[in-house]
């Protein structure tokens, strides 16, 4: 199954080929968690502070569906 | 030399130091204000009439040796927007300036009664009342020129645009920066006006030879310094090369936007097509493309946070200093604009004119939804810029805010509490930023409880923002830390570290006890917050608000928000318990 994937802010720079916001597509067998595809995609795990998966809070343990929109955040807040 | 009253008469020009009463003697900052302006004005009165004061105090903590970001000003008054008591605050070079004037607070009360404009020039001697025909009518860019090549000594300059001058409701106060720009506002809620109302265009602070912040305890000043350096420096939003040394607050843009919490075209949807474009990555790299400008700016001397940056235009020139998150939300996606540069052109335009950028790009939505002109049109929305620079009838309505734009086309989705309009969080996808919203002191603010660190970034603990579970607790708790924060002349964005290392936290409380010999720790912070409410609430309840007021618009309770089709959910009575406390219930 396929899902995508964004990182945003500090954690540009372990997937430099992505432009901003762009999503990189990648295949996954049934069962993933967030945190596997985390490490196959080299993100440090101290570095990822928040999970979005479809704009809702995720968490690292939780099994990704089919196309489902993932974001890894860093820390971030401002205002 | 304890800290000194600055009262400044301008009905007969006369000035006069004063003991600080015992009853103030322990505030500073957004206490300070607050406390004074609760005292001193009558909540009924116009904030534009004689019996309104501004009210200007550096913090606890403002002008002594290293204390971290430290460089906050808070000004206070009744507001000309809302009609509650109001506080802004701002960077820049006024706090330490104050501060090392030795005062606690200035306070300018009376109108001239020649109608005629003054520069005030604080110095150690006292205060000059200079005509302000040099700089009157002029924009901020102009004036704080003008001013530091008349006053070489590099001074803080305080200052108000031609919104100001003439009043209108959503005027801001400008502060210069290090290069003497006039990016840093006190800018919300039209404190400007209240200070254009006073025939006071300037106030030049110079602290030369001046006695400078004395300090109770050094010792305990330093160990809590030390402690609150640590957790700025360590944590990794705010550390060198951290989220927001890099990419400034406008590193929230793309997060928001994924969260689905992104107010666009005028609170109508929560996701905007065009994030990336404006966003603080963005930013970097036109930073880096131009080869000028820059990022991790600091905007007052001593920050070690440094989340402001430089603006560059496609020729290298500085465009702006700064494109914060606030700002490229409220000119970019609430009016679908994607263009990071026009971005930067309308914000220059609001601090030349002396408007606040969140009010200023919700009134271009605004006008927007009422058919003026088309979303997204950036050509037409910079223009609507220049209406309010040639004082135009429509210039006039749109330098009023929202709410009077949204009178004036017939607009009935308008984003605002308290008659001030919402900041970059949408409250159906975040709900505890709504709380805050809603029940503020202040009218929409997200600064008042920046709920956001646990519901979206996971800093101070991890909620869910669609949740409504536990939501008023949550805003108090952060509404109260900040009115403390606010009160210190720390910048708020050290509420960030310190949320999630204790011994930050701790250190915050005992750099302030060591400055004023007060017997406080980190125990005190909620506890002194909630003070500081009371006396806003009480103020407010005076003024004629009541709990009706503490409501998000109608709108969002009946109409669904993309991505998540979510209306707002969260109970009036939730939104009374916030502040059930301060009538003893």
């Amino acid at each position: 199954m396929q899902v995508e994937v964004r990182v945003f802010a500090t954690l540009r720079r372990y997937l430099p080929e992505l432009g901003i916001g762009e999503a990189k597509i990648m295949e996954v067998a049934e069962g993933t968690t967030l945190d596997e595809i985390r490490g196959t995609l080299g993100l440090p795990g101290d570095e990822v502070k928040v999970i979005m998966v479809n704009h809702k809070q995720a968490f690292p343990d939780d099994p990704v569906q089919d196309g489902d929109r993932i974001t890894y955040i860093p820390a971030v807040a401002g205002g | 030399m304890a800290r000194k009253i600055l009262r400044i008469n301008m009905g007969d020009l006369s000035h006069a130091y004063e003991e600080v009463p015992e009853k103030w003697a322990k505030w500073a900052g957004r206490g300070l204000t607050s406390t004074i302006i609760a005292d001193e004005v009558d909540p009924t009165c116009h904030p534009l009439g004689p019996n309104n004061k501004l009210v200007i105090a550096p913090g606890w903590v403002s002008g002594t040796p290293a204390a971290p970001s430290s460089g906050r000003t808070s000004f206070g008054g009744k507001s000309p927007l809302t009609g509650t008591i109001k506080e802004a605050n701002s960077g820049g070079l006024s706090s330490q300036k104050i501060a090392k004037l030795g005062l606690a607070a200035i306070i300018i009360e009376g109108m001239p009664k020649d109608g005629a404009w003054y520069t005030l020039v604080v110095t150690k001697d006292g205060v000059a009342f200079e005509s302000a025909d040099d700089v009157l009518g002029k924009g901020m860019y102009e004036v704080d020129e003008i001013l530091w090549k008349k006053y070489p000594s590099k001074p803080a300059v305080i200052g108000i645009g031609p919104v100001g001058e003439e009043k209108l409701s959503n005027a801001g106060i400008s502060v210069n920066d290090p290069e003497n720009k006039p990016g840093r506002y006190a800018g919300r809620g039209g404190l400007g006006a209240v200070m254009g109302a006073r025939g006071v265009k300037a106030i030049v602070v110079d602290d030369t030879d001046g006695p400078g912040v004395e300090i109770a305890d050094m010792d305990l000043f330093k160990t809590g310094r030390k402690k609150l350096t640590d957790a700025i420096t360590s944590h990794d939003l705010t550390k060198p090369n951290g989220g927001l040394n890099s990419f400034g607050t406008n590193v929230l843009m793309n997060i928001i936007n994924e969260a689905g919490g992104l107010p666009t075209r005028n609170f109508s949807a929560g996701q905007f097509e065009g994030a990336a474009k404006i966003s603080g990555e963005m930013v970097a790299e036109m930073v880096e493309k131009r080869e000028a400008g820059m990022t991790g700016h600091g905007c007052h001397p001593g920050c070690i946070i440094k989340c402001s940056n430089i603006y560059p235009d496609a020729d290298g020139e500085e465009l702006v200093s700064c494109v914060e998150y606030e700002t490229a939300w409220a000119m970019g996606a609430n009016c679908g604009i994607d263009d990071l540069d026009y971005v930067a052109m309308m914000t220059r335009e609001c601090n030349d004119l002396g408007l606040d950028t969140i009010e200023a790009g919700n009134t271009v939505a605004i006008a927007m939804e009422g058919g003026l002109i088309e979303f997204g049109d950036k050509e037409a929305a910079l223009g609507l810029y220049d209406e309010i620079r040639q004082m135009s009838p429509l210039g006039r309505i749109l330098g009023q805010g929202v709410e009077a734009t949204a009178k004036a086309f017939g607009v009935h989705r308008i984003p605002t509490v308290k008659g001030q309009s919402m900041p970059a969080y949408e409250p159906r996808a975040i709900k505890g930023i709504g709380v805050t919203y809603a029940t503020s002191t202040m009218g929409a603010d997200h600064t008042a409880g920046y709920t956001i660190a646990p519901e979206i970034a996971g800093v101070g603990g991890k909620v869910d923002p669609l949740s409504n579970e536990g939501k008023a607790e949550l805003s108090l708790t952060f509404q109260a830390a900040t009115a403390f924060v606010d009160s210190t002349g720390y910048c708020l964005f050290i509420a960030f570290p310190i949320l999630d290392i204790p011994d930050g936290w701790a250190g915050m409380a005992e750099s302030v006890a060591g400055v004023m010999g007060m017997d406080i720790t980190g125990d005190d912070v909620i506890p002194m917050g909630k003070e500081i409410l009371k006396i806003e609430r009480d103020f407010n309840m005076k003024a004629g608000f009541t709990a009706q007021d503490d409501r998000p618009p109608e709108f969002m309770r009946y109409e669904k928000l993309p991505p998540h089709d979510e209306v707002w959910t969260v109970n009036d009575e939730v939104l009374d318990e916030v502040y059930a406390w301060v009538n003893g219930k």
